[in-house]
């Protein structure tokens, strides 16, 4: 009987209790002519963090946008294989598109605060869906902005505008705006790489807290943060025909003290050329 | 390549725990050689020299550390790193092993051996050699050879019950004989620990090279 | 140490030379700042001083009196340019701004292109052609002239300007702040009117201001459409379709269907009569020009001003 240690072992313990919130099966995206990323095979589990890494232009960005169908914006771009959400695929026809960015809420890799008021940029989502009391909103943007870890910052300055934020409260801005939808799935597109390095612990705390309530898919291209925050991780590397695909799958710990692949090693120590 | 710092600060540490295990190493059959010729001045000297092999695992444990948190190691380098300071550690207890036999040697005062030893410089060759195919072996990563080098152990420890039953033989048929007994039964230990001890040293080199934890008998 | 390559080089010759071009060349750029500068300052102060001295409170709330009789006022231009300007607008800037958010959402179709192309054509088209265009569409059409026709040229005239502009401006807005919007479901039209436009607000406005001048300024289209009419009095015209219970819309109608003067026509009638008081009222004119577009600026540079320090410190 191999004895578990408290510390490491709850990682991979926790990171395979549990169940499957989104599927990725056989994806593929092509954007005109060019493939970004092939036959894509990967689960989401429920309230766990998804870390996926790999070099640039290996279709990180790409994959993760078509979790919440946001490269249909791209004109142009087309979708093969499927993503399910709690077992529904949400490139079916007939799917309600709006509902589904509800669900899969993104962060974006800049902070992009709306221009307006910060208590507004929060009620956005809310007013969207049709909320319109102003008890009700004032509850939900307090709740929301407290998730975020930026009430008491904001909480005497709700008028101010929130570009006026400095950028790692900026970017709590987004998540807060993000939570007020009651999203399931929250994906994150490299969300600290424009913050200072304080910000960024600041938010990788929060992700911590937050996957209590929600499922985490991140994208980063900084692997000591993969490694810190996530417990599965997903290592993507674009091929010759310069087409992502899928090199490794598994718990992070796994993933980063013992590699199944030559290719997963090479990356995470550096000896990529 | 990217990465030189990380690979040159690795091949450095690798260097010095060689140097290490080779300073083990002649520790060894130095106070084997200096039991066998009854040299009591060699014996001090090389408990003296003792003190140079724990610096140097002190030294390859700061170096470790500071490679650890200036250079964020993963998978395989950071597996590596673990094992370095594991077998500094275990080499550094060999050396006391070696400082304990140079005691031995200068405790037993001036009274002649039993008999010449024969048996105790086979034992210490072979721990030795062990020693030294280990660290070649944790070297260049090689899982293989370590697997194969604890089979040896089997020879010293044949040897060990040898001298244990001629020692006792000895202490049975003239108790003034129990002193000395005693304390090349005490050196034979030591030597047998250090084999002991090698076979941890080709555990971490299987663990460093796939990953795995493996217990050789 | 090993050499430096640079050893052997004078770098102190250098630099001095670099000093020297630089001074000259500040020097250059100041006196093209200044030789551009100073016909504006130039033209400003003239007309301010000119117009100034023939302005009186009168010259707002009168109509024009009879050739050879002093006194009398422009309140028909005044009126006519406000009535025509407006329609212009409320015509213009909607249209350019959806055509504007049309371009940002779909840039590559070939509606786009075209889009693009007939306003850089329609922007370099010379405006008394436009009025001729005008003039054969409305004016033959209706069998009168009108300030309804007035308007939908300036309109034309309006349009371009205010695209061009609406569309560099939304062009600069991140486009993560649209996709923002987009990500948490809201539609595009949405995305567009509450997040894309407040960014871009103030430099459609800069853009929108540059139209209403030019609108403002347009006199040679308005020789076919509008024409002129000293008796134009909006005041005039609602209270006579009151009395006689005419309903909004016919009012509205009336004041539409009106030929209707505007100041620069206005402007360019006075300048050249014989009479003194005529020539002095061109002036004044010319004044009340100037000061509207200037005015014009100002307030919404303020406003911008205003808007923005509200939002940036609580």
């Amino acid at each position: 009987m191999q004895p578990h240690l408290n510390i490491t072992e709850p990682s991979r313990a926790a990171a395979t209790a549990s169940s499957l919130k989104m599927e990725v099966r056989h994806l593929s995206v092509t954007y005109k002519t060019s493939r970004a990323v092939k036959a894509i095979d990967l689960p989401v589990y429920e309230n766990r963090v998804l870390a996926i890494i790999g070099p640039s232009g290996c279709g990180k960005s790409t994959l993760l946008r078509a979790l919440n169908r946001m490269n249909d914006l791209i004109p142009g771009a087309r979708v093969e294989g499927e993503v399910l959400l709690d077992g529904e695929n949400i490139y079916a026809p007939g799917q309600d598109v709006v509902d589904i960015r509800r669900r899969v809420g993104m962060v974006f890799q800049r902070p992009n605060p709306f221009p307006m008021s910060v208590y507004d940029n929060v009620a956005f989502g809310p007013r969207l869906l049709g909320l319109r009391k102003k008890s009700v909103l004032d509850e939900i943007v307090e709740q929301s902005l407290r998730s975020a870890a930026l009430w008491e910052q904001v909480k005497d300055h709700l008028g101010q505008s929130g570009m006026a934020l400095s950028g790692g409260q900026q970017q709590r801005l987004c998540i807060a705006r993000t939570i007020a939808m009651e999203p399931e799935v929250i994906l994150m597109d490299e969300p600290t790489s424009a913050l200072d390095p304080m910000a960024t612990l600041t938010i990788e705390d929060l992700i911590q807290r937050l996957k209590e309530n929600y499922t985490i898919v991140i994208v980063t291209h900084n692997m000591q943060q993969a490694a810190r925050i996530s417990d599965f991780t997903a290592f993507l590397n674009m091929d010759s025909d310069r087409a992502g695909y899928l090199v490794e799958f598994g718990p992070t710990v796994d993933v980063f003290t013992n590699p199944k692949e030559k290719l997963t090693e090479d990356y995470i120590t550096g000896r990529f050329g | 390549m990217p990465r030189t710092v990380l690979e040159t600060e690795l091949r450095n540490l690798k260097g010095e725990v060689l140097k290490q295990g080779q300073m083990v190493g002649d520790a060894m059959l130095a106070a084997i050689e200096a039991l066998k010729h009854r040299d009591v001045e060699a014996s001090r000297r090389i408990m003296a020299a003792d003190r140079d092999i724990n610096a140097l695992r002190f030294e390859i444990e700061r170096a470790t550390l500071i490679v650890i948190a200036t250079q964020q190691p993963l998978a395989h380098d950071l597996r590596l790193l673990a094992s370095i300071l594991d077998i500094a550690g275990e080499l550094e207890r060999m050396g006391d092993y070696a400082k304990g036999i140079a005691k031995i040697n200068i405790l037993m005062g001036d009274k002649p051996l039993l008999k010449p030893l024969i048996d105790l410089p086979r034992m210490a060759e072979i721990a030795t050699d062990m020693l030294r195919q280990a660290l070649v072996a944790f070297s260049n990563d090689d899982a293989e050879t370590a697997r194969a080098i604890p089979g040896r152990d089997d020879e010293v420890d044949a040897l060990y019950n040898q001298i244990y039953r001629e020692l006792m033989t000895f202490m049975i048929q003239d108790p003034k004989t129990i002193d000395q007994a005693n304390y090349l039964l005490w050196a034979a230990h030591n030597v047998e620990r250090t084999a002991d001890r090698v076979t941890n040293i080709c555990e971490r080199t299987i663990f460093t090279a796939t990953g795995e934890i493996v217990e050789l008998a | 140490m090993s050499q430096s390559i640079y050893e052997h080089i004078d770098l102190r010759r250098h630099y001095r030379r670099r000093q020297r071009t630089n001074r000259i060349m500040l020097a250059l750029t100041g006196l093209t700042v200044a030789v551009a500068v100073v016909p504006l300052v130039w033209i400003t102060v003239y007309v301010l001083l000119q117009g100034g001295k023939y302005l009186t409170p009168d010259f707002f709330i009168h109509l024009p009196a009879p050739m050879g009789v002093a006194g009398g006022g422009v309140l028909h231009a005044i009126e006519g340019s406000a009535v025509m300007v407006l329609l212009a607008s409320a015509i213009a800037i909607p249209l350019a701004l959806l055509a504007a958010f049309y371009l940002l959402a779909r840039p590559n179709t070939g509606l786009a292109h075209t889009l693009r192309f007939s306003t850089d054509m329609l922007a370099g088209t010379p405006s008394i052609v436009i009025g001729l265009f005008g003039y054969a569409v409305i004016v033959t059409v209706q069998k009168h002239f009108s300030a309804f026709a007035g308007g939908m040229v300036l309109a034309i005239i309006m349009l371009p300007v205010v695209l061009r502009s609406a569309e560099e401006m939304l062009k600069l807005v991140p486009p993560e702040l649209r996709e923002g919007a987009l990500a948490m479901g809201a539609p595009e039209w949405l995305a567009a009117l509450k997040v894309v436009l407040p960014a871009a607000a103030e430099g459609i406005i800069t853009g929108v201001m540059l139209g209403i001048a030019r609108a403002v300024g347009e006199t040679a289209p308005l020789l076919f459409t509008a024409l002129g009419n000293d008796h134009y009095e909006i005041g005039k015209i609602i209270s006579a379709g009151l009395r006689y219970h005419q309903s909004p819309g016919k009012i509205l109608g009336t004041i539409f269907a009106q030929p209707a003067d505007a100041l620069p026509l206005t402007l360019w009638k006075y300048a050249q009569q014989p009479y003194q008081e005529r020539v002095h009222q061109a002036w004044a004119v010319a004044f009340v020009l100037m000061l509207f577009v200037l005015g014009l600026n100002i307030a919404a540079r303020a406003w911008l001003a205003y808007r923005r320090r509200k939002m940036f410190t609580s």
